[in-house]
């Protein structure tokens, strides 16, 4: 009988414990957070791209239609959201050096970790110098 | 009393979507393309946000005159086109991972992802037409909104 046969079976040895932490245990870790915002932050920046596309289209209609739309990227509630936007392809595309490590580099996934804060560093790096740049051109009337 | 199949006992093949082993190597070529692509989007879309948020005087210096005087040079025309394609056949191959991660119904996969191809169709035809068929100095505009190389011209 098909239970009998089961309960027979040697059970396999646990698979060993890495030493960190919870181990291979995914989910609630960087792996997993990283892959949410990595997703989180293409989904975001391919709806920009739709309406980016549409309001440069204007160009083509004239200077003065151009000019109204691309004047509401500059007025600050847009101001911020851009600087939101920015962060968010700034992060994506670290994100995206750290995937490729990942899949490439021969001792990629057993940094992986340590390469998701060097993301997270380096994008909070980049926005630290943006940031001030940008900022005082939306609200300083630079 | 309830008997417990045996785990390696063989299994019927499940039909269903998504459930067929390959259909060729489709599936691979996206894998690597999503790589190749976010390499090149790295330089072009740094490039992009450098020349347009950061250098000269920011956002505040975007205007009709700014973008004519890019695309009155054909190397920035090819540098959007070549980011457009690219950015929008990346941004639509994940959006279609997306879909087919959460999207368990056919019917409703097949609205979603009409969407977005017409989605993408249109944008990236409307992009390519607006990038070839744009005039730096059209005729009858105010000259002061209008970039430095319209009046240089005979
Ligand atoms: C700036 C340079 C960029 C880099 C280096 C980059 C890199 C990547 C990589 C490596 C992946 C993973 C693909 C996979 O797991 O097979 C990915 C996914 C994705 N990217 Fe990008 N990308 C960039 C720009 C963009 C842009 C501009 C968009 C939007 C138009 C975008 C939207 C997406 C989406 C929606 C996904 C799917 C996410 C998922 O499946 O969870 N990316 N990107």
């Amino acid at each position: 009988m098909a239970t009998a046969q089961t309960e027979q079976r040697t059970p396999v040895a646990a698979p060993r414990r890495p030493s960190r932490g919870l181990g291979t245990l995914y989910r609630g870790q960087e792996g997993m957070w990283s892959w949410v915002a990595h997703r989180v932050t293409g989904v975001s920046i391919f709806f920009f791209l739709l309406v980016h596309v549409l309001d440069t289209a204007l160009v083509r209609v004239s200077p003065e239609a151009y000019n109204d739309v691309i004047g509401a990227y500059k007025n600050p509630v847009m101001g911020l959201a851009e600087a939101g936007l920015v962060g968010a392809i700034v992060f994506h595309a670290f994100n995206g050096v750290r995937i490729m490590l990942v899949d490439f580099w021969w001792s990629g996934t057993r940094r992986h970790r340590l390469m998701f804060w060097v993301v997270v560093g380096l994008t909070v790096l980049v926005m630290a110098g943006f940031l001030p740049r940008h900022l005082m051109a939306v609200f300083g009337g630079e | 009393m309830t008997t417990i199949a045996d785990p390696k006992a063989p299994r019927a093949a499940r039909p269903g979507p998504g459930r067929r082993s390959t259909r060729g190597n489709t599936e691979l070529y996206g894998w690597v393309f999503m790589r190749v692509s976010g390499v090149l989007l790295l330089i072009l879309i740094f490039t992009h946000l450098w020349s347009s948020l950061i250098s000269g005087e920011g956002i505040s210096q975007v205007d009709f005159g700014f973008v004519a005087g890019k695309w009155a040079n054909p190397f920035w025309q090819v540098w959007d086109l070549t980011m457009l394609w690219l950015a929008m056949i990346h941004g639509t191959n994940g959006m279609r991972t997306i879909v087919n991660d959460y999207a368990e119904k056919d019917s409703t996969r097949l609205v979603l992802k009409s969407a977005l191809y017409l989605a993408f169709t249109v944008v990236v035809v409307l992009g390519t037409l607006v990038i070839f068929t744009f005039d730096p100095c059209p005729a009858g505009a105010p000259m002061d909104l209008l970039p430095d190389v319209c009046s240089d011209l005979p």
